[in-house]
């Protein structure tokens, strides 16, 4: 897999130096150095990263580009710290309301400007993600659909259909169940796995314009309607439908578990293809649907997350930094990095062509035309980010012990009022 | 100026040197402390005290503090109409619990030690293979407790397994977790206080030893009567070095559970941590609050310790 | 002797010791036994559920290689060097000289000075961890290996300290006053004849502190970041995420993230143990 990507990014680099040969023109060229702090840490991304690094590096002979690629997880704790004590010039970070804090302490420089140059039409339909109080504060470099991964030849085996309703959902599960197989595999060590299931269940409930009153603090934790979607939730809970232990496993570790048929399904977003195949699952083993219809009368609503490069307002290399931000969303780059070879999700750049991938296409498809009720960016980055911390470790909690609801909805409550009033 | 003299210049420096040697004695001592004592007053002593300042303002870490009064005391207390701070009153109970579970490395420690000392050949072998745990780091003792309690792929179920007992999740259910950090902790303590017994075991006399076995003191007397009250220096020892890592519980709570399941396994240390350098906004002066109530609880020992060590020094003299 | 010594003990005792004792040292090492053993199994042994049995085959140099060749620990292990050795030469210097002001000399303030370098040393980190942070990001430290050398020098000087004086307390105090009646400078009293004689407590000290030192976890968090200047016990966690549920990786680095200090104990371990103990015995 390796020598696939080193060859792309070879070829890479000659798209490249023609394709911004444009931009060239108009900028002096780049000197000094270019610090890169970049979270994507995993096999497949952390080599994209380190392609899109010296690729940019080979095109800018005086530039140095620095590239420090630090743990996702860890990358959550320690972005505040680097942007205000060190800021390199360029950081990986997320979209909507998890740029919030750093918008508002002013760490993130305003680049609304680079937002205005022609090139950047193509990028029109993130610009929403990438807006907080009427400025960009980044650009986005991949998103991708979340969604039902299970394997096939396991729901073959027992005549399973992929679901679409809640009732299917449940009689499939029982199925498994009944056969010794757990129907979903899950870690939630890191918490925001739970989330997902959050997002779905809640938004299949209640509706994708609830979802978002509750995110932007609106509407009560402890609201009925709250708890009818816990109480949808629970109902695979009680079943014993998620694998046992899952607080202990991170996503990755939690893998095994689907890869040597223990669990049949994984709720998770389109990057875990990639260490799906790496452990061993082929495509004719493996294969996607959407999240069930829970209550008919609201529309699908689906999780997207952007994934996004920001300039550090403290940034030294500004010019530098913004090219690297074109450099990125340019529609060549866009097509090779999302590749299902390289990261394995959809191009940001209108303008660039989505992989031959089964699951990137009906990913596209299913965002494109089968999301009628809206576009979530994940739990963790549509509510406040304090309130998603404090949310997260509720949800695991009530995965393992749904009999604490009562508390953990109250625990929340008492956090959103702190925060939102 | 004009150019002074060869001579009188000797003069004017000679009563200078004169005064350094007469007063050499009281200022040496001053002279080799200085560069001690300013590192440890800058990195030490003076931040002490500015903690205390930035825990009556909120501040970010960047900007300019805002004067809070004991605002940051009251949330963290609960005083007025507020609730107590639930992960605060979690932190804090943790705590208590590491400190009281963890001496129980110092009765363990003894334990080893009395049964490592013995003069079989390869003894010294076996001394430093029991001792070594305790030059390993904390962040690695960590990991490996972690993948030992691992619920499927861990040796302890594999073991439980085999007695027909478990599996246990240790580090994912909440009522255990902090347990099972603990003993991970316990470990190279243990180490430490057994290597400390052994030195102490060393020096016991043995003429005291004969002559109690003459008069019939035979195993839990002997020790009791005999032994331990000459392994008092080590007792103390340990007893502190004990307490001190009870409450530096930091690198293996952040390394095995991050906190978790839920929070449960949360201390002091780690949640001023987690509150100061927060992903969504520094709470440097709400960090510093929760330092303060530690170093209050600290400062209980430490003032304990220093009066026995003063005791000792008045002893010496 | 106490406990009994073998040699006076019944037959049966003294071969079930024999016995016993390996036995006890194998359950007191188990956790680090599954580790070694996880360090050099084949990722296949674990994707078949042989976890704690023998390797399906012998894979150290693999594993070991991938954590030399293909990682950032080589540079996490560079930095903890960096650190690690100025730090003991520093703290080792400060103290020499603390320890020889207070242990030779009598002055009012000799008792309080060093009272507060043995409080400052129980001291909780937390309680210093925002502004040394503060300090340490405006002296333009942060994030280098400098920043983290110079607080633990000054942190570890209290420690130093308490056990340079002591042992110096405990040299003979004629030899002193025999030099001072031939005359002999102070400063001449430190270099030739106090420092000689503090060899086996130099030695002691700086094993000790080297291991103290290299094992910092919360320092290295607090004051640095990356691999730019991180020591390898904060590195372990970046290496972790590259080898996410590589369990084999991960214990082969952890190990070597380990062996240092590992190392340092077994060569120098008489004066590792003398710098422990001391104080354990009147």
């Amino acid at each position: 897999m390796h020598s696939t990507l080193k060859t792309s990014f070879a070829a890479l680099v000659a798209a490249g130096v023609t394709a911004t040969a444009g931009f060239a023109d108009g900028h002096a060229s780049l000197s000094g150095e270019l610090n890169i702090i970049s979270d994507m840490s995993n096999p497949a991304p952390r080599a994209v990263m380190e392609g899109l690094a010296a690729d940019f590096d080979a095109m800018h002979p005086d530039l140095t580009v620095n590239l420090t690629i630090v743990d996702r997880e860890a990358w959550k704790t320690q972005i505040r710290n680097a942007l205000s004590a060190n800021p390199p010039d360029v950081v990986n970070w997320y979209a909507a309301n998890r740029m919030r804090p750093y918008v508002d302490a002013g760490l993130f420089m305003d680049i609304s400007d680079v937002w205005e140059e022609e090139a950047f039409d193509a990028l029109a339909s993130t610009k929403g993600a990438m807006t907080l109080d009427g400025a960009q504060w980044g650009v986005p470099y991949t998103y991708y659909q979340w969604g039902v991964y299970y394997r096939k030849d396991i729901f073959d085996q027992f005549g399973l259909e992929e679901p679409t309703n809640w009732e299917e959902e449940l009689a499939n599960c029982q199925t498994l169940l009944d056969n010794g197989i757990k129907c979903y595999t899950i870690g939630t060590k890191f918490l925001w796995t739970a989330g997902g299931w959050f997002d779905y269940i809640n938004s299949r409930t209640n509706g994708y314009d609830f979802h978002m009153e509750l995110a932007r603090g609106e509407v009560p934790w402890t609201d009925d309607r709250v708890r009818q979607t816990f109480a949808n939730w629970r109902q695979l809970i009680d079943m014993g439908a998620f694998i046992d232990d899952h607080q202990t496993y991170s996503w990755q570790e939690a893998l095994p578990f689907m890869v040597n048929g223990e669990a049949a399904a994984y709720l998770m977003g389109n990057f875990a293809v990639a260490a799906m195949r790496d452990g061993g699952l082929g495509d004719d083993q493996l294969d996607f649907y959407q999240f069930p219809v829970i209550n008919p009368d609201v529309d699908y609503a689906e999780d997207a997350p952007t994934d996004t490069f920001h300039i550090a307002s403290g940034a030294t290399n500004v010019d530098a930094a913004k090219e690297f931000l074109r450099y990125v969303t340019s529609a060549e780059v866009q097509t090779a990095i999302n590749a299902g070879d390289a990261l394995g999700q959809l191009p940001v750049n209108a303008n660039s062509s989505i992989d031959d991938d089964k699951f990137l296409e009906q990913g596209f498809d299913m965002l494109s035309n089968n999301a009628g009720g809206g576009i979530m960016q994940f739990f963790d980055r549509d509510f406040d980010a304090e309130m998603a911390s404090v949310g997260m470790e509720g949800l695991q909690e009530f995965m393992v012990f749904p009999d604490n609801l009562d508390d953990i909805l109250e625990r929340l409550e008492e956090t959103r009022q702190r925060i939102y009033n | 100026m004009s150019v002074t003299p060869a001579v009188p210049s000797t003069h004017a420096s000679e009563p200078q040197r004169g005064w350094y040697k007469r007063n050499e004695i009281a200022i040496t001592p001053w002279l080799f402390l200085a560069p001690a004592i300013l590192f440890f007053a800058v990195y030490v002593i003076i931040p002490i005290g500015q903690s205390f300042w930035i825990s009556f303002h909120e501040w970010d870490g960047l900007g300019e503090k805002t004067w809070v009064g004991t605002a940051n005391y009251e949330r963290l207390l609960g005083w007025g109409d507020q609730n107590m701070d639930r992960k605060f009153e979690t932190s804090f109970w943790n705590n208590i619990k590491w400190l009281v579970l963890y001496l129980l490395a110092i009765p363990a420690g003894l334990f080893i030690a009395l049964f490592l000392n013995q003069t079989v050949t390869g003894i010294r072998f076996y001394k430093s293979m029991f001792f070594f745990p305790f030059v390993i780091s904390q962040v690695v003792v960590g990991l490996v407790f972690s993948w030992f309690y691992l619920p499927r792929e861990g040796l302890l179920n594999a073991i439980l397994g085999f007695f027909g007992a478990g599996p246990v999740n240790i580090l994912g259910d909440p009522t255990l977790a902090t347990y099972g950090i603990i003993a991970a902790g316990l470990w190279p303590q243990t180490a430490y206080c057994m290597i400390l017994y052994l030195t102490g075991l060393n020096a016991v006399d043995p003429e005291q030893v004969e002559a109690a076995r003459l008069d019939g003191a035979k195993g839990w007397k002997m020790l009791w009567y005999v032994i331990l009250p000459q392994l008092k220096p080590a007792t103390f020892i340990a007893f502190v070095v004990t307490i001190i890592g009870a409450l530096r519980s930091f690198d293996l709570i952040s390394v095995m559970t991050n906190g978790g399941p839920f929070g449960s396994t949360r201390v002091l240390s780690f949640y001023m941590f987690e509150e100061s350098l927060s992903e969504f906004g520094f709470r440097m002066g709400y960090g510093a609050a929760i330092a303060v109530v530690l170093f209050f609880i600290m400062l209980g020992f430490i003032t304990y310790f220093l009066y026995s060590m003063y005791r000792d020094e008045k002893g010496a003299r | 002797m106490f406990p009994t010594p073998l040699e006076k003990t019944s037959r049966s005792w003294q071969i079930s010791y024999q016995v016993l004792l390996p036995i006890a040292l194998i359950i007191w090492l188990l956790p680090l036994i599954a580790v070694a053993n996880f360090s050099i199994k084949p990722e296949s042994d674990f994707v078949n559920g042989n976890y704690w049995g023998l390797p399906g085959s012998f894979e150290a140099l693999n594993n070991y290689g991938k954590v030399f060749f293909e990682s950032n620990m080589p540079r996490y292990l560079w930095n903890s060097l960096w650190i690690t050795i100025p730090t003991v030469i520093g703290a080792v210097a400060l103290s020499c000289m603390a320890g020889f002001a207070l242990g030779i000399y009598k002055f009012k303030s000799n008792l309080p000075i060093f009272f507060m370098f043995i409080a400052g040393n129980f001291v909780p980190f937390q309680i210093l961890m925002v502004p040394v942070r503060d300090m340490t990001v405006s002296l333009n430290l942060y994030d280098t290996n400098l920043g983290l050398v110079l607080f633990h020098i000054a942190f570890q000087t209290g420690f130093c300290t308490l056990f340079m004086r002591n042992f110096i307390r405990a040299l003979p105090f004629p030899l002193i006053e025999a030099a001072r009646v031939e005359g002999i400078s102070e400063w001449r009293i430190f270099l030739y004849v106090v420092l000689p004689l503090m060899k086996p407590a130099l030695a002691a000290l700086s094993v000790l502190i080297f291991t103290f030192i290299w094992n910092d976890y919360f320092w290295a968090v607090v004051l640095t970041q990356g691999p730019d200047a991180q020591p390898v016990t904060a590195g372990i966690t970046e290496f972790n995420s590259q080898f996410r549920a590589a369990y084999h990786l991960m214990s082969a680095g952890s190990i070597v993230a380990a062996l240092p200090p590992v190392l340092m104990f077994f060569l120098m371990q008489k004066h590792f143990i003398a710098g422990l103990t001391l104080g354990a015995v009147k």
